[in-house]
């Protein structure tokens, strides 16, 4: 293909070989360790406050390490893993039905599409037990059984009840819990937390990471800062497509400007899009909100049997209504996973079933499960969700039943690391949303904040060990050419966006750009549509760079100046992901291109070609793809299927 | 909808700032306020004056970034919600609407309505934590937890740190958003050996911050978006007093 080359192939992951319970242990007896005397003396950038992130420095901190810590927020407590709501994964089996770690990891690695790591998801699994113990000792108020012990609830894409939460606001009760860990680091003076502060290049000195810069979002001062090794902990790029149910700063800067340092990016192209979000009210619209997958163990999703059918839902009959999830998938029914439950919504809409104003939409009713388990019930589990649609839309969801529509999410892509965490340059390591490692093509439900807790509470605390035990390295100052670089980069390119002056805002930029991505590289891809998406990014960031407009100047708090740099990222990572997704020609998880499917419309993937990762190195002319090939010993790939 | 918009303008902590009266035509009562101020930012970038600053992430309604007085109410008129949740069929055509940053000794102004509330962070880190590093905690069934207890402490664990308690009060108080946290870690099992150095320790970060004191005026918990009940204030006084009166954690 003419729009990248290829490069040679990623052979050394770290992964141990070996039975695939023991490589976790047998990774970690074989790592270097810190003498504790000595830790005081390395310093570890953290970038990100949420579950990874804030996990991450209080447990660096804990073991001694200096830690000090970034997000643009105002407080780290903010970050998003906070909105996460349905709940976290973990193989303890307090169910008695028939979990284990090996069916975790075989749950994940299956509804990943047969596209991530076999030894990455299994130490997942493996840490999974531990997050819920360390959780609950911090005072996480799980939900629990009247007996007192912890309850649990099914998720998307498993038959067991592993998902623990705490009632819709799981992410939110976790990231407290990391962020109080934390912030009694701040209190003990071993963390240095800078809120407001935005990370905008890495500094690479020697081929090691070894520092950023960043700008205090209040001053506008731009600062270069050291460590010994740098964390990067800064979420996923879901915001490049405008619409998502991202927070509204989420952004793909740091990990972007890492890429653009030598770091490869991994599968770029695969996005979630959550099949439950309240849909698009109209043009001024400027985030989503996600309706928590847990709705769907009480819901019924349907959608008229009808083309057009405009009756109020409540008047159409049972037998005009088709519940197709439950007809087209008769075991998992409404709990298939996200990326088949989002495609079957878009199919039954492009067929003109869909409800509501603008007929993108289809009916999640509780009508079943208020009859069956009383109004209370219902209350207790997903009350302040259905308060939170009454608020979006102004009708009551006991009464009238939710209209939904998929949306993005999360991205399974992400900067490539090994089974270290570390990226292609050494001394950078890239934890929870920021990284591609664990859930493949497609993420199964509430294994987000498994992951992100995993990595930063037990994972990176470990393997980063290694990695340092070489430090401390050469003490930088601001004056090194390295830094001074960096540091010219950030501020040629604050000057050029504030200098353009010109008569569009950035908000119309990213909204067309959205507009773009979702068209073309959302639901469903095509060639001919991803080669004109292509062009047209192209064509727009050079319209950006004419037109873009932003009031005010770069010495103080500028929010329109912090959108522009994040919006002008978006558009060099929004061609990746189109040529990802042009080049992968087969159809996996979230990534459906349809020129692949079955004669039934399923995902078809194609595992001769493509049962690999693509690693994008970047490059100034064109990005180069590198192949680490996937080794499938314990889960044999079949096609999915949740019929 | 056409609006009359009255907000405050501030460039930076040393200015004295004012208001300054905007209007903005063709609303759409299905957008939501903070949507409603993206059209008048997007207006005035194009007319070349410089958008209104104000703090907002998750607009869920769960981060606890966005916070504004509107009406002279935190966050406006609709109880239980949000400025980001707030939509304006909650509002009529032709209203005018004040729209003010929260105002505390211990939150200063940023710029225009940003305020900064590293101050809730200082009590946090002042003891709002279990002491439970990385690893060592026990099996998570060692410890049952009543229903009961469990279902309260999360009702306080709910509060998401906006800081509107401390803007309705009318002594600039932090005292909801302190006791709201002493409140989940003293009902849990897991709180207990904390549980007096914890209040005292964050109740001497709160008055340390700037904040003021509690005369149980409840205006806190009206513009909780949350709903975090009054009586955890309660709560903590009891354990402060007990605190004391044990002697632990002061000299």
């Amino acid at each position: 293909m003419d729009l990248y080359t290829e490069g040679s192939p990623v052979t050394d992951t770290r992964a141990p070989d070996g039975p695939i319970e023991g490589r976790w242990d047998s990774r970690r007896f074989a790592a270097k360790l810190v003498n504790p005397a000595n830790r005081r003396k390395l310093t570890v950038i953290v970038v990100g406050t949420g579950l990874a992130g804030g996990s991450a420095a209080a447990t660096l901190a804990e073991q001694g390490y200096r830690v000090r810590s970034y997000c643009y927020q105002d407080s780290p407590r903010r970050a998003h893993s906070i909105a996460a709501q349905g709940g976290i994964n973990a193989a303890k089996n307090y169910r008695n039905d028939g979990d284990s770690v090996h069916r975790l990891f075989y749950d994940t690695v299956k509804g990943g599409d047969f596209r991530s790591r076999e030894s990455n998801v299994h130490r997942l699994a493996e840490v999974s037990v531990n997050i819920i113990d360390q959780c609950v000792a911090q005072g996480v108020p799980f939900a629990r059984e009247y007996g007192g012990l912890l309850d649990t609830r099914s998720f998307g894409g498993a038959q067991v009840q592993r998902t623990f939460y705490a009632r819709g606001q799981t992410g939110q009760q976790l990231l407290l819990g990391a962020y109080q860990a934390l912030e009694r680091q701040v209190g003990l003076g071993n963390v240095e937390m800078n809120t407001r502060h935005e990370m905008l290049e890495l500094i690479v000195v020697d081929g090691r990471a070894r520092g950023i810069v960043v700008r205090d979002l209040v001053t506008g001062e731009i600062t270069t800062e050291f460590a010994d090794a740098v964390v990067l902990a800064s979420g996923g790029y879901g915001n490049v497509f405008y619409l998502s149910t991202n927070a509204k700063g989420c952004n793909v800067t740091a990990t972007w400007r890492a890429h653009r340092q030598g770091a490869y990016f991994a599968n770029p192209c695969y996005t979630q899009i959550h099949p439950t979000c309240i849909p698009v009210s109209g043009d001024h619209q400027s985030k989503l909100t996600l309706m928590s997958e847990s709705l769907r163990n009480d819901g019924r999703v349907w959608v008229p049997k009808a083309e057009g059918d405009d009756r109020d839902p409540r008047e159409i009959p049972e037998d005009e209504r088709d519940y197709y999830l439950e007809r087209i998938y008769p075991s998992f029914g409404n709990l298939v996973p996200r990326d088949i439950a989002s495609r079957a919504a878009k199919n039954v809409c492009d067929e003109g079933r869909g409800v509501g104003p603008t007929r993108l939409g289809v009916y999640l009713d509780f009508a079943d499960a208020i009859r069956r388990l009383g109004r209370k019930s219902i209350e207790a589990k997903y009350g302040n969700l259905f308060e939170m649609y009454e608020r979006i839309t102004g009708e009551d969801p006991y009464e009238v039943p939710m209209r939904i529509y998929p949306a993005v999410h999360y991205t399974m892509g992400g900067l490539w690391v090994d089974y270290d965490l570390q990226a292609t340059i050494p001394g950078l390591f890239v934890i929870g949303e920021a990284n591609f490692s664990d859930h493949g093509a497609n993420r199964l439900g509430a294994s987000a904040l498994m992951q992100g807790l995993a990595d930063g509470y037990f994972v990176l605390p470990n393997t980063i060990a290694n990695y340092l035990a070489a430090g401390p390295f050469e003490k930088l100052e601001p004056s090194h050419p390295a830094a001074v670089d960096a540091r010219r980069t950030v501020e040629e390119r604050i000057n050029r966006l504030l200098s353009v002056d010109g008569d569009r805002t950035v908000d119309s930029f990213h909204r067309e750009l959205g507009q773009i991505m979702w068209e073309h590289c959302g639901m469903e891809r095509s060639a001919a549509g991803l080669r004109k998406a292509v062009d047209e990014i192209r064509a727009l960031r050079e319209e950006f760079w004419q037109r873009v407009r932003i009031v005010g100047d770069a010495d103080g708090l500028n929010q329109s100046l912090e959108k522009a740099g994040r919006v002008a990222d978006f558009f060099e990572l929004a061609e990746l992901m189109c040529i990802d997704a042009l080049h992968r020609e087969e159809s996996c998880g979230g990534h459906f291109r349809a020129e692949h499917q079955s004669p039934d419309g399923e995902a078809q993937r194609d595992d001769e070609r493509f049962a690999y990762v693509a690693a994008w190195e970047y490059g100034t002319e064109q990005p180069v793809l590198h192949k680490e090939d996937l080794k499938f010993e314990y889960v044999h790939p079949t096609q999915r299927s949740y019929k | 909808m056409n609006l009359t918009l009255r907000i405050w303008r501030q460039t930076g902590p040393e200015d004295k700032g004012r208001m300054v009266t905007y209007q903005v035509e063709d609303i759409s009562p299905d957008m939501s306020f903070l949507e409603m101020l993206d059209v008048l930012n997007e207006r005035l970038t194009l007319a070349g004056e410089e958008p209104v600053a104000f703090d907002h992430d998750c607009r869920e309604g769960i981060c606890g970034m966005c916070g504004m007085m509107i009406n002279g109410n935190a966050h406006g008129p609709q109880r239980g919600t949000t400025a980001c949740q707030l939509h304006m069929r909650q509002f009529a055509d032709g209203d005018t609407i004040d729209i003010e940053p929260w105002r505390a000794r211990a939150f200063p102004v940023v710029k225009d309505l940003v305020v900064n509330r590293n101050a809730f962070d200082q009590i946090i880190a002042g003891g709002g934590f279990v002491t439970a590093p990385t690893g060592s905690a026990p099996e998570a069934h060692a410890a049952p937890v009543a229903k009961a207890e469990a279902d309260a402490a999360f009702e306080s664990a709910a509060c998401i740190g906006c800081g509107a308690c401390v803007a309705a009060c009318p002594n600039g108080s932090g005292m909801l958003f302190t006791a709201a946290k002493v409140t989940q870690l003293s009902l849990l099992p897991q709180g207990q050996p904390e549980r007096y150095t914890r209040v005292i320790g964050m109740v001497d970060s709160h008055d340390d911050a700037g904040f003021g004191g509690c005369t149980n005026a409840g205006e806190c918990t009206v513009v909780c978006p949350k709903g975090i009940p009054l009586h955890t204030i309660g709560r903590l006084n009891r354990d402060y007093l007990a605190a004391t009166a044990k002697h632990t954690g002061r000299s």
